[in-house]
């Protein structure tokens, strides 16, 4: 009989790949990475958990960034995603081979499937986290460099209060996530029942080659059409090409700014974005005016970035979107009003109109390019 | 037929945040809104009933104060208004919430022709978990991203928003469907509901009200009950101000356009 409690009898970290008509989500490699990291600061196996049809050529790139095994499940009732399905065919897995560590990706898969693993498995589930730790050295030099505390609150996360003893957390997962929009970081753990699961934020944990031998292991198991409750009728991609921020160097954001003309405004972050070989991004001012498509939304509840080089134009720069973009290398903001909180956290800013500061700054990057 | 809608009250998180001295949020100084995403459910719910003329019942659990936006609910349009509030509810995570909010809407009785609306994501804690841990627990299918809802007798027909594309899901009643913002546009409260809505009664659910029922352990609700635990929050530093560079003409952004080429940026 299963029973999340008795935490001791639970090893090594899985991670959830995810695949989209046979192709690996980038997410994935990203979660292998990280999951790499975990695995080895516990001593234990990292994991893959993959499901789809006829998926054992892609369980293969896994080994690149240091899976160990990968449980391939493979059934045409496996082939596009459903909950009932996934959720079934995981929670049997996890009952059967005890985790310690399931990780998800924080897409609109991982955030649907995740919940509901969770729920079956009773045990804890962190939403869209931007950061892991099982070391606590490393976690407390983490909050060291990314939060205010003092040291001795620092000092203090060594342990929890429960049940009226103290805890150590050394090692528990201790996973971190922005809440309220952004304006406060929680560290969460899950310390009395495992796996301890997360769902990860796209685009924040960094891909590491770390290539080895991967095991392929093909366990049977239990899955009837009847027990899909849901039935997929088509699966559609968007007509235009998504836009990729995650992967971009270079991203020129708008937002509010550009109202008073706002085709040009587009088209000048446009010409500005192809100068410098980048992509064009906004704040989610311009996607719910609906002057730019969902996927070009930088921010909390948009995307998660860190190019080379941000450049933001006519941004104020609200705690949701800095909470996607001010990890950028360099951020540069041209903003009208110099009270903008955007040039808090620019490394370079101008106090201007960006219609009349664009065209100037490419002509000025021109140049620059031309003297090199 | 009836049609249950989960609703939060949250802080307004687009406004103004004070945050305390150690690192919790200063609920007090913020304004309270209903989650945002939960008026699309809302919304959804009410478009189905002026349709078929179902009954629409609003749950919200948290403390009393959120009687008053159950009464907002209700000069919408909303039928009831639950307001499931106890001290050993409090500190519940989303396993445990969703536990909580199971076992109230169990006691009114999941038909077969029944729907469970929820928002995707509340803006105070953005998990997007307690929609599909309620649909967990009573044991119901769910379509998660709901950007269009389509009812034909016992099936609804659902465009389920994926960050590249749809997909079109069927499924049958009783489920849950989570809901954003491109399902709808909400509706406003309409003169007379804003009248007839304080005379109309909320339902409270205490623990004593809960306690019977087989979701509802002491061992599974509240902060006890919760699987996960806080163990700290903090606010991100405040990165330095970098260098404003004066002027807004082309020696500025010669200026610039310098720095970037000496850092080999470009």
């Amino acid at each position: 009989m299963f029973n999340s409690s008795e935490i001791n009898a639970f090893k090594n970290v899985w991670v959830f790949c995810e695949q989209r008509e046979g192709v690996m989500m980038p997410t994935t490699f990203e979660l292998i990475s990280e999951g790499r990291k975990l695995a080895d600061e516990l001593g234990v196996e990292l994991c893959g958990i993959l499901l789809g049809d006829d998926v054992d050529g892609i369980a293969k790139e896994l080994g690149v960034y240091g899976a160990d095994k990968v449980y391939v499940y493979n059934s045409p009732l496996l082939k596009v995603f459903t909950t009932d399905a996934y959720a079934k065919v995981i929670v049997d897995a996890v009952e059967e081979w005890k985790p310690e560590i399931l990780l998800f990706g924080a897409s609109t898969i991982g955030r649907d499937l995740a919940p509901r693993c969770a729920a079956r498995l009773h045990t804890g589930l962190c939403a869209d986290c931007t950061h892991l730790d099982i070391d606590l050295a490393n976690y407390q030099q983490f909050l060291r460099e990314a939060s205010t505390l003092p040291e001795d609150r620092i000092e203090r996360t060594k342990s929890v209060r429960l049940a009226g003893e103290d805890h150590s957390v050394a090692r528990d997962l201790k996973m971190t996530r922005p809440a309220f929009g952004g304006h406060l970081m929680a560290s969460i753990i899950c310390p009395r029942f495992r796996p301890a699961m997360a769902t990860v934020r796209p685009g924040v944990m960094k891909r590491r080659e770390n290539p080895r031998e991967v095991e392929l292991l093909h366990p049977a198991f239990d899955l009837k059409p009847e027990d899909i409750k849901t039935e997929v009728v088509e699966v559609v991609k968007a007509g235009k090409k998504l836009v990729d921020l995650i992967g971009a160097d270079f991203i020129v954001s708008v937002g509010r700014g550009i109202s008073k003309d706002v085709e040009k405004g587009l088209a000048l972050a446009e010409e500005l974005a192809n100068e410098l070989g980048g992509v064009v991004g906004a704040s989610r001012a311009c996607v719910d005016a609906g002057w730019i498509g969902a996927d070009h939304q930088v921010g909390q509840t948009g995307k998660t970035v860190h190019p080379k080089v941000y450049i933001a134009l006519g941004i104020s720069g609200a705690i949701q979107h800095k909470a996607g973009m001010q990890e950028s290398e360099c951020i540069i903001a041209v903003n009208k009003n110099e009270n903008a909180p955007i040039f808090e956290c620019a490394d370079y800013g101008i106090v201007g109109d960006l219609f009349k500061v664009v065209p100037e700054l490419i002509e000025s990057i021109r140049a620059a390019k031309a003297a090199k | 037929m009836k049609i249950f809608v989960t609703v939060k009250q949250v802080p307004d998180t687009s406004g103004t945040v004070a945050v305390n001295p150690d690192g919790t949020l200063d609920r007090a100084s913020m304004q309270t809104i209903i989650n945002p995403d939960d008026m699309n459910a809302v919304e959804a719910a009410l478009t189905l009933k002026d349709e078929l003329g179902c009954k629409v019942i609003a749950f919200t659990m948290g403390p009393p104060p959120a009687e008053g936006m159950l009464r907002e609910l209700m000069a919408m349009g909303v039928d009831e208004g639950v307001l499931i509030t106890a001290r050993e509810f409090g500190g519940s995570d989303t396993y445990a919430t969703s536990q909580i909010i199971a076992a109230a809407i169990d006691t009114y009785g999941v038909e077969p022709e029944d729907i469970i609306l929820a928002g995707r994501q509340a803006i105070d804690g953005d998990t997007a978990q307690v929609g599909p841990q309620i649909a967990e627990k009573l044991h119901l299918p769910q379509v998660t991203y709901a950007g269009e809802i389509k009812k034909d007798g016992d099936t609804l027909t659902v465009k389920r928003i994926l960050e590249d594309g749809y997909m079109t899901v069927k499924v049958k009643t009783p489920c849950m469907i989570t809901c954003i913002k491109e399902l709808n546009k909400p509706r406003y409260m309409n003169i007379g509901g804003i009248f007839a809505c304080y005379n109309m009664p909320v339902v409270t659910m205490t623990y004593d009200t809960l306690k019977d029922h087989p979701l509802i352990d002491k061992s599974t609700i509240g902060l006890l009950g919760s699987p996960t635990n806080i163990l700290t929050s903090f606010t991100p530093p405040q990165k330095g101000a970098g260098q404003m560079l004066p002027g807004d003409g082309k020696e500025t952004t010669d200026k610039l356009a310098g720095i970037l080429a000496a850092k080999h940026i470009i």
